[in-house]
């Protein structure tokens, strides 16, 4: 009935899933149509969606675009972007990229079965947000080091203590960092409501130099929000080839329950 | 307790704007995944998810530094968790390796066409 909105080949994407709220969200919010996403009221709960071609976003198509590391790359942004617009006005809980409906009835039905596990999510994760903090160990590889001219190795023992000393302050670098990110943590979750500890990136897809040591999310209350940033900024010393990196805020990501939460998988 | 606390401004951070990692990690694997009416969900954002945590985690790299920095997170043991991860890395490949190879034989037009009538019945079902 409501399906006149929906062109003709056109499936909805779903971004969120939230409480119904009446504020407006951020100028300029942009979902995949390139239109403010559009909000679907059922029962107490409200699903933000855009209208997309089902030529991209049908079974197959789909299939064949996830492929596409620049296609996923733009969709993940904007998929994004829109829940980070929802996330200043309400308490958005994110759903997996590529979620897609038929029709309106079909968001309909998909907040009817999720239901059992949007409400509690909502409750958990109202007022907070989630930052990510990150910890690098910036430490010269021996072979990229490049030697200073002027202590040009004479003798093949100057150039073995070369590479030792190289190497040792390597393993300093790591162990410092080492000692930092768990000094961090330990403190960070003190701080925070939960904390949830990612995989190590790896440099090849996040482009950052040094390697990746600690790669963890905290879930904040808002309020405590400018504490905790503070709290990261005072707990960074400044030590040598060590860097914290601090990204945020974002939707509570880590904290909605992943594929890792068991709690999708017996739903068939 | 007047208004809310407003969403905070984002941490201005020394690379810009948030990368692509961060951004893959959260959207693919974290939130809540949930049937929507196009099959695809389940089983390629399963398949991609586990190609891209292959990408974005440099699992022999902490290995190989022997940090331990989960030795405080009293849930996690040390050479437990880094065992762990390990495993979960050599499942994932294999797991991968499966679904592509199932993928590959049920592929078929055939299993396509089967793939969309199923989903319209589970979209048209009783619950």
């Amino acid at each position: 009935m409501n399906d006149d909105h929906l062109p003709d080949g056109h499936l909805l994407y779903v971004y969120a899933v939230t409480r119904p709220f009446a504020a407006a969200l951020p100028a300029g919010t942009c979902g995949l149509d390139g239109a403010p996403p559009t909000l679907i009221e059922h029962r107490g709960l409200c699903a933000a969606v855009s209208p997309v071609p089902a030529a991209d976003f049908d079974a197959a198509p789909l299939r064949a675009h996830l492929e596409d590391m620049d296609w996923l790359a733009a969709t993940a942004r904007t998929h994004q972007s829109v829940i980070a617009a929802l996330a200043e006005v309400t308490c958005p809980v994110p759903l997996r990229l590529a979620t897609v409906c038929r029709d309106e009835d079909g968001v309909r039905r998909l907040l009817d079965s999720g239901r059992a596990r949007f409400e509690p999510t909502i409750e958990r994760l109202d007022g907070r947000i989630e930052w990510g903090v990150k910890v690098y160990a910036d430490a010269p590889a021996p072979e990229r080091a490049a030697p200073a001219p002027e202590v040009k190795a004479a003798t093949g023992r100057d150039y073995l203590r070369r590479r030792l000393g190289q190497r040792q302050s390597r393993d300093e670098t790591w162990r410092k960092a080492g000692t930092l990110s768990r000094a961090l943590h330990a403190d960070l979750c003190e701080r925070a409501e939960a904390g949830r500890l990612h995989q190590p990136q790896s440099a090849r897809l996040s482009g950052a130099s040094g390697e990746n040591v600690l790669n963890a999310a905290y879930l904040v209350p808002r309020e405590r929000s400018e504490e905790f940033v503070a709290a990261v900024r005072e707990r960074t010393p400044h030590v040598d080839g060590v860097r914290v990196e601090l990204t945020g805020p974002w939707a509570p990501y880590s904290f909605a329950g992943g594929p890792d939460d068991g709690a999708d998988q017996e739903e068939s | 307790m007047a208004t809310p606390a407003r969403f905070p401004d984002a941490y201005p951070s020394d690379s810009g704007g948030a990368n692509l990692a961060d951004i893959l990690e959260r959207v693919l694997d974290k939130g809540i995944v949930i049937a929507g009416d196009i099959r695809i969900n389940l089983l390629d954002i399963e398949l991609l998810t586990i190609k891209l945590r292959l990408i974005v985690a440099s699992i022999d790299k902490a290995k190989e530094m022997g940090i331990d920095w989960w030795e405080d997170d009293p849930a996690l043991s040390t050479g437990a968790r880094r065992r762990e991860l390990a495993r979960e890395n050599e499942e994932l490949k294999a797991r991968l390796a499966a679904m592509e190879a199932s993928r590959s034989v049920d592929d078929g037009p055939r299993a396509k066409a089967e793939e969309v009538e199923s989903s319209e019945r589970a979209s048209g079902g009783d619950r």
